[in-house]
């Protein structure tokens, strides 16, 4: 009775994704007034002030001898936020996510090694839980279809992403960070079809990432991509949005939002 | 003050530790029994696996020394539903410190839009007693589960999600909440701040 009629209020989440190499952040900022641009718990501080609604740190280096760097990040990160944070790259083993978890991060994300050896995924799930085991997927349009890369999106693998999320989620991945290859860096908007099909065909969150660049891209992504989150950097580094101007004008739209 | 924060192998102690340590509150995480009973406020939190967690829980007698507890206990998440009855994730039998049980999200059809895990931010409404003295109604707070408590009269802040269910839980010495009030922004300090202040 009237159930049917019933709309979530769970907001849409606004998400600033930092690029970590030894520990700092990678993609120059432009905050005149932050000490030092690359100190990743400072941006991320200011980002947790501004309304970001989560964080994602994405390690690009990734090498084993440099986990201690990223550990310590992760602990200085989780002391000074107090909003939900995702932890990814070079992700591969049980030992590396207990450890990251153990020092404050949320969830963490698992791309290439997840995808060369599915059963990690399920492994993670059932012993850290589903809500913590983020899949990342880089995408690209090629030959009529959408297909997932490895790599940081430098290698095909053939397969079609959509088959590759359902196959992922069925074995326990709790959200999926979807990277369109052919928008990011773009700044002309998110990947809507890929995003509203995959959102559609599985019933875990979906974080759209790649392409945003204006604030109508994340307003499509949300009404028209069905996303549950979306996922920008130079955007939100450089300055070019605010992310306490977004969320007023996304909140203004009627999109749930957090102010 | 001397706030313990129970350790049981389940999971993110860690958030509490330095939520507390952002309120300016030394805590201390521990399974030491004495520990805990001479804490001024205890704080069980847990990320994980209901059954699991409660058989670790039984094996260090820590369920008896929960229910023994006469200061202020907030549990957190799976630390709220194993304070309940019953819940459903592995049939587990929890402490029964609150009457209710606990179900697992299923998605009616007709509202195929909602998925599960319930991951993310939501409001808390018809918010009652201490733990909410000051909060804003709809205020938001982050959440991350499968699993929630049934609503009941000790229920002290709801929040609708496929169906209304108890974001909080209160019942003498005992509160719980579903959400993170350690990753909910100012709105969970102001919680945690009450919660101290007990």
């Amino acid at each position: 009775m009237g159930t049917k009629f019933k709309i979530t209020v769970l907001t849409k989440r606004i998400i600033p994704c930092l690029d970590i190499k030894d520990g700092r952040t990678v993609k120059g900022v432009n905050f005149l007034d932050l000490r030092d641009a690359g100190d990743a718990v400072e941006l991320a501080m200011r980002y947790a002030d501004e309304g970001a609604d989560e964080l994602v740190f994405l390690d690009i280096t990734a090498t084993n001898e440099k986990r201690k760097t990223l550990t310590d990040l992760v602990r200085k990160v989780a002391s000074k936020i107090n909003i939900p944070f995702t932890v990814g790259g070079g992700i591969s083993s049980i030992e590396d996510v207990s450890i990251l978890l153990e020092n404050g991060a949320d969830k963490i994300s698992v791309n290439t090694s997840a995808f060369k050896n599915p059963q990690l995924i399920a492994e993670l799930a059932k012993r850290f839980g589903c809500q913590c085991v983020v899949l990342a997927v880089d995408t690209k349009f090629e030959n009529g279809g959408w297909t997932v890369f490895l790599n940081g999106g430098k290698v095909s693998t053939g397969k079609p992403t959509l088959e590759w999320v359902k196959e992922a989620v069925g074995l326990g991945a709790g959200e999926i960070l979807l990277t369109s290859m052919n928008n990011d860096g773009t700044k002309n908007g998110f990947a809507i079809d890929i995003t509203q099909q995959i959102s559609e065909a599985v019933n875990v969150p979906i974080i759209a990432s790649g392409g945003a660049g204006t604030i109508d891209h994340f307003i499509d992504v949300f009404k028209n991509g069905k996303a549950d989150a979306a996922l920008a950097a130079s955007i939100f580094h450089f300055g070019e949005i605010s992310i306490t101007e977004l969320k007023k004008e996304l909140a203004s739209l009627q999109i749930p939002i957090r102010l | 003050m001397k706030v313990a924060i129970i350790n049981y192998n389940s999971g993110n102690t860690q958030s509490v530790l330095f939520a507390m340590e952002r309120l300016g509150v030394n805590a201390f995480v521990t399974e030491n029994h004495e520990e805990i009973i001479a804490a001024d406020k205890v704080i069980f939190p847990g990320v994980g696996e209901a059954s699991s967690a409660m058989k670790y829980l039984m094996e260090k007698k820590l369920d008896e020394v929960l229910l023994s507890l006469n200061q202020p206990v907030l549990g957190i998440c799976l630390g709220m539903q194993l304070m309940c009855r019953q819940t459903e994730e592995g049939h587990t039998n929890g402490l029964g410190i609150f009457r209710v049980n606990v179900k697992k999200f299923t998605i009616p059809s007709e509202l195929s839009e909602f998925k599960v895990p319930h991951m993310g931010w939501n409001t808390i409404s018809n918010l009652k007693g201490p733990l909410f003295k000051g909060v804003p109604e709809h205020s938001h707070v982050y959440y991350v589960h499968s699993y929630y408590a049934e609503m009941d009269a000790f229920t002290s802040a709801e929040t609708d999600y496929i169906l209304p269910f108890s974001a909080a839980l209160s019942y003498e010495n005992f509160h719980a909440v579903q959400f993170h009030p350690e990753k909910s922004g100012v709105a969970g300090e102001f919680i945690l701040r009450n919660f101290l202040a007990l």
